[in-house]
């Protein structure tokens, strides 16, 4: 699975199968801080997610 | 997950909902805010403090979308302050002057370097005050959005329910009540001819549906961070409340609402207080001297070699 990580500008890639909530909680990415698209759809913490599929976690947090 | 109100796949957790339903209860949840608070009147003239992000550029949207559903010409203005933050202010300026050229809204720029002969990154880099980035950008940002915005009814803001709730607890932590005070839906705690009022359409918006909103809309408008977030005391805030939020949902909600029962006692007390006129600039002030002219001078000596 490729997983683009836009705030740090990243891709990672990783084997993974399971749900939206397992992926970020693996990364150590607090839910409440991202949107996740998954081919270019956002989905919701319980869509489960395959390996051939493209990742993209996009940080909502802002301000200073 | 389904959306609860069709077939459709849900876009957002809490509440659930498809994409077609999510934007109608959040524009359905922007406008009650707007009527509830009295935020815009259809005769407004609105100046929009906006920025190329995602919250003011979706307070922009809205704003301008309320007023046409009264007339078809909304007296609708964006200003942006250029800090000149290298790598991230012209990235969403750019964004900005397209989103405002697609829509026919116009678009004021004023810059940190037209107004006080230096950017925001030429401040703290050549340390020409002692002041973390974010209070140096906060002065004179306010100075300039309140001094450009005169004239206008309204000056729309984007600030979201994640903002609110963490400058609430942050002048909590602080003993700040007097800034406290300044806060709500409509900010400030005294009205004066100089002061263009503040009014927040996004208030009860959490930052995640707000760039989730403008993600579904399709606008073009950059999710990065200022990368002087790092010094500011508001990330470490934000972060401890995010965490919070996840593990008891309904955090942020529940301290914005409990503060509006509090806040109308704490304006009341605050009213009239305190609130004069800079000797350097005729701004409103609470000091004989704002912050602003303060910052303005060390800036001015510094670069003189005074």
């Amino acid at each position: 699975m490729i997983i683009f990580i836009e705030k740090d500008d990243r891709k990672v890639s990783k084997r993974f199968a399971g749900t939206v909530a397992s992926l970020l909680s693996s990364l150590d990415i607090n839910p409440e801080t991202v949107l996740v698209s998954r081919n270019g759809e956002i989905v919701t913490e319980d869509v489960v997610l395959k390996d051939s599929d493209d990742i993209k976690i996009l940080s909502v947090v802002s301000g200073g | 997950m389904k959306c609860r109100l069709c077939d459709e796949k849900a876009v957002l957790s809490s509440p659930n909902y498809c994409k077609k339903h999510f934007i109608e209860y959040f524009e359905r949840k922007v406008f009650r805010t707007i009527e509830d608070y009295g935020l815009l009147d259809p005769s407004d003239s609105v100046c929009v403090a906006a920025s190329g992000g995602k919250d003011s550029t979706v307070a922009l949207y809205l704003s301008f979308k309320y007023l046409q559903s009264f007339r078809s010409d909304p007296k609708v203005t964006a200003l942006i302050i250029d800090e000149g933050i290298s790598g991230y202010r012209n990235k969403t300026l750019d964004d900005l002057k397209r989103f405002c050229k697609d829509a026919g809204i116009p678009l004021k720029v004023v810059s940190f370097r037209q107004e006080f002969g230096r950017t925001l990154d030429q401040i703290i880099t050549l340390r020409l005050t002692d002041q973390k980035p974010c209070t140096v950008c906060g002065i004179l940002r306010r100075y300039l959005l309140n001094k450009y915005s005169r004239g206008f009814d309204k000056l729309v803001t984007g600030h979201n329910l994640d903002d609110e709730s963490q400058a609430i607890l942050m002048n909590l932590f602080r003993q700040q009540t007097d800034i406290l005070a300044r806060l709500g839906p409509v900010s400030g705690v005294s009205r004066d001819a100089l002061f263009v009022q503040r009014v927040k359409p996004l208030y009860f918006c959490p930052e995640k549906e707000v760039a989730l909103y403008a993600v579904l809309k399709g606008f073009d408008v950059s999710f990065t961070e200022c990368p002087y977030v790092v010094f500011a005391y508001r990330a470490d805030v934000r972060d401890f409340l995010n965490a919070y939020e996840q593990a008891h949902k309904g955090a942020k909600l529940n301290i914005v609402r409990s503060f509006l029962k509090v806040l109308p006692e704490l304006k009341a007390s605050y009213s009239g207080k305190g609130l004069r006129y800079c000797e350097s600039c005729g701004e409103p002030s609470s000091q004989r001297v704002c912050n602003a002219c303060k910052l303005a001078d060390k800036i001015i000596i510094a670069r003189d070699g005074g």
